[in-house]
């Protein structure tokens, strides 16, 4: 499965695509910034979840995170989500983040209340692992790399 | 199949064929490994493994401080991350570490097996009211939430004190409890250690099957070996399976003290070759919070599943109208695949306390053992194997030689063979849901994408993986089990 495009100053982007794993599932997001790099791979991991193009972008949930450095940034900001479609039951449809510093993500989801009738869950995550985990730039685009304990 | 970001590391050369199912990968294969590395296989899992990377998974955690042994691997092999999927590692409680990496993120994630004394031919009229009854009475899947409205205290408590607690609660019967491990309260829990977000993830989960791999089966005997007669098992007999584990409790735990004990690694010293196995001796704050809070999850886990049962009972109360047990609804036993445990083994020689991590491994004790209950002191402890939805799961117990060869352990399931893309890709969860009807098999699924990800192809023969454990001689089958009716989160 390949994520949707985004255009953004110098033509479209694939946002991310689903990387194989014997008992697992991983996402490799991409981006022209570290912002959108975050942004796409919270979506990629939303796509395991449940079909993003069946959620409503009815509301806006602000979502932070902070941690010691930018990998462990990227694990938290996912952890962060999970925890709201857990325990909140939020569905989201896509992300938008702000601001990437050293130690601190800005950004926020759109979409609407879980419903699992509506929404084609296709089923849980646990946790995003450290496991292959990876954020780097190369020629101007970053990738966000992140396997998924399901 | 090539596939992204792997690579085989061609591990193969370096391994040694010790007899027709042990192969060993020796100390020296790998910079830093402090003990070999054992695999339990025949030749084809072993490739697979290889492939798949497990084989370095199991080269890289012979590198834990304080190892003893070997860094062993069951038959159902497969790549995780840190430890293999089917990975045993023992290491000394003094001098050495815990890792939230060997025990995994479904802490305690395990298998019961309870009995009836129906049979088929008594029960197969009935099968689809069960199911149906059963698949609105067992909340799973994503969103759903467990069916006991529990205060904060009531969690804390069952956390701390396990399924005696959910007992007392009219929830599971007392004789339950002496077939689980632990009798159901693993020691050591202390709910200060636990996090508020991990609470908040699992407060309202007791009695929720999940998703994934998690599933609920009716199953009936189809062959028996001495001494099933001992364990309450003939043929034609209809069983259920319950697969679940502590659910967004445990997941956060591990994801909590992965991330503290990787903040603690330079504190000890400790090099390792990947993340995923970052650790703290087992006598350090991190260690014992992480053991504390572990031990929390792992009483959950067993609440969950106590749960599970209950519902189960009433479910089949209601349609058999008669008591469950008058039914003879007895728990055969409950085991954790994913745990760290404090043990006693004899290496060398001699007698050693260890914390022994078996994730996605099961403990296979002889009877001899004191942690086994006096009624299996004559047969071994059981051991429940799920197949994948569409082929045999087994009942098998444990060995003395077990004991000597894997700190009391073997395989946990078949083991995946095929990612969750490769299997979506292959199989349609409609298509699937019919083919299982044809073969006899009735399927409820809260999602049938998640189904497919769960299809059979995807998984090892698990005849193979329980032939390989017969034969390496770390349990014995004693019964196999084809299912009727699934139910998957």
């Amino acid at each position: 499965m390949v994520g949707g495009k985004r255009g953004r100053g110098g033509g479209e982007l694939k946002r991310f695509e689903v990387i194989e794993h014997t008992a697992d599932v991983g996402i490799r997001a991409y981006g022209r910034s570290r912002e959108e790099a975050f942004a796409s791979c919270a979506l990629g991991m939303m796509s395991l979840i449940l079909d993003v193009g069946s959620v409503e972008p009815r509301e806006r949930k602000d979502i932070r995170a902070r941690a010691s450095g930018p990998e462990e940034l990227l694990v938290r900001w996912l952890s962060e989500i999970l925890f709201l479609v857990e325990v909140e039951g939020w569905a989201f449809g896509d992300f938008e983040v702000r601001e990437v510093t050293g130690d601190r993500v800005e950004g926020w989801g759109l979409g609407e209340p879980l419903d699992p009738a509506r929404h084609k869950v296709s089923g849980e995550i646990k946790a995003p692992t450290y496991h292959m985990l990876q954020l780097s730039e190369e020629n101007g685009t970053w990738v966000a790399q992140v396997i998924f304990d399901v | 199949m090539r596939r992204k970001g792997v690579r085989s590391v061609g591990f193969l050369d370096k391994v040694r064929q010790v007899d027709e199912y042990m192969w060993e990968i020796p100390a020296e294969a790998q910079e830093g490994m402090r003990v070999p590395g054992i695999v339990f296989a025949d030749r084809e899992i072993l490739e697979k493994a290889d492939g798949d990377n497990a084989l370095q998974q199991v080269a890289n955690v012979a590198c834990l401080p304080g190892i003893v042994k070997a860094s062993l691997a069951m038959p159902d092999i497969h790549w995780g991350y840190g430890f293999p999927i089917g990975g045993v590692a023992a290491t000394l409680v003094e001098g050495g570490v815990v890792s939230p990496g060997g025990v995994g993120y479904d802490i305690s994630c395990g298998v019961r097996l309870v009995l009836t004394s129906l049979t088929w031919e008594e029960a197969k009229e009935k099968l689809p009211e069960l199911l149906d009854l059963l698949n609105t009475s067992v909340p799973k899947g994503l969103g759903t939430k467990g069916r006991l409205h529990l205060e904060r205290g009531e969690v804390e408590r069952l956390m701390s004190k396990g399924a005696p607690e959910l007992v007392a609660r009219g929830i599971g019967w007392e004789e339950d409890l002496e077939a689980m491990e632990e009798q159901g309260c693993y020691p050591g829990a202390d709910p200060s250690k636990v996090s508020e977000r991990a609470f908040a993830r699992g407060k309202d989960q007791v009695g929720t099957l999940g998703s994934g791999n998690h599933f609920l089966e009716i199953q009936v005997v189809e062959e028996t070996r001495p001494p099933a007669d001992k364990l309450g098992l003939f043929e034609g007999q209809l069983v259920v399976m319950v697969h679940s584990g502590s659910r967004g409790l445990g997941h956060q735990i591990c994801t909590d003290y992965i991330e503290v004990m990787g903040a603690s690694l330079k504190k000890y010293g400790y090099s390792l070759p990947d993340r995923q196995l970052v650790c703290a001796p087992v006598e350090s704050r991190e260690g014992r919070d992480y053991l504390a809070a572990m031990a929390c999850a792992a009483n959950f886990a067993m609440c969950n599943r106590e749960a599970i049962t209950h519902w189960i009972r009433e479910c089949f109360e209601k349609v058999f109208r008669a008591g469950a047990r008058n039914l003879g609804m007895h728990v055969l036993y409950d085991i954790s695949h994913n745990l760290a445990k404090m043990e006693e083994h004899v290496v060398d020689g001699k007698r050693l306390t260890l914390m022994v991590h078996r994730k996605g491994a099961t403990r296979a004790f002889p009877g001899s053992r004191p942690e086994v209950p006096a009624k299996y002191a004559d047969t071994g402890q059981p051991v429940i194997i799920p197949g994948d939805m569409g082929s045999h799961s087994y009942v098998l117990v444990g060995t003395r030689e077990a004991l000597e060869k894997s700190f009391g352990s073997t395989c946990h399931g078949a083991g995946r063979t095929m990612s969750r893309k490769a299997a979506k890709k292959q199989v349609r969860g409609e298509e699937l849901k019919r083919r299982l009807e044809r073969m006899g098999i009735m399927v409820r699924a809260a999602q049938l994408s998640g189904l497919a990800e769960e299809a059979p192809e995807a998984y090892k023969d698990v005849r193979a993986v329980v032939e390989i454990c017969e034969g390496a001689g770390i349990s014995r089958r004693v019964a196999r089990m084809r299912p009727v009716a699934v139910m998957k989160g």
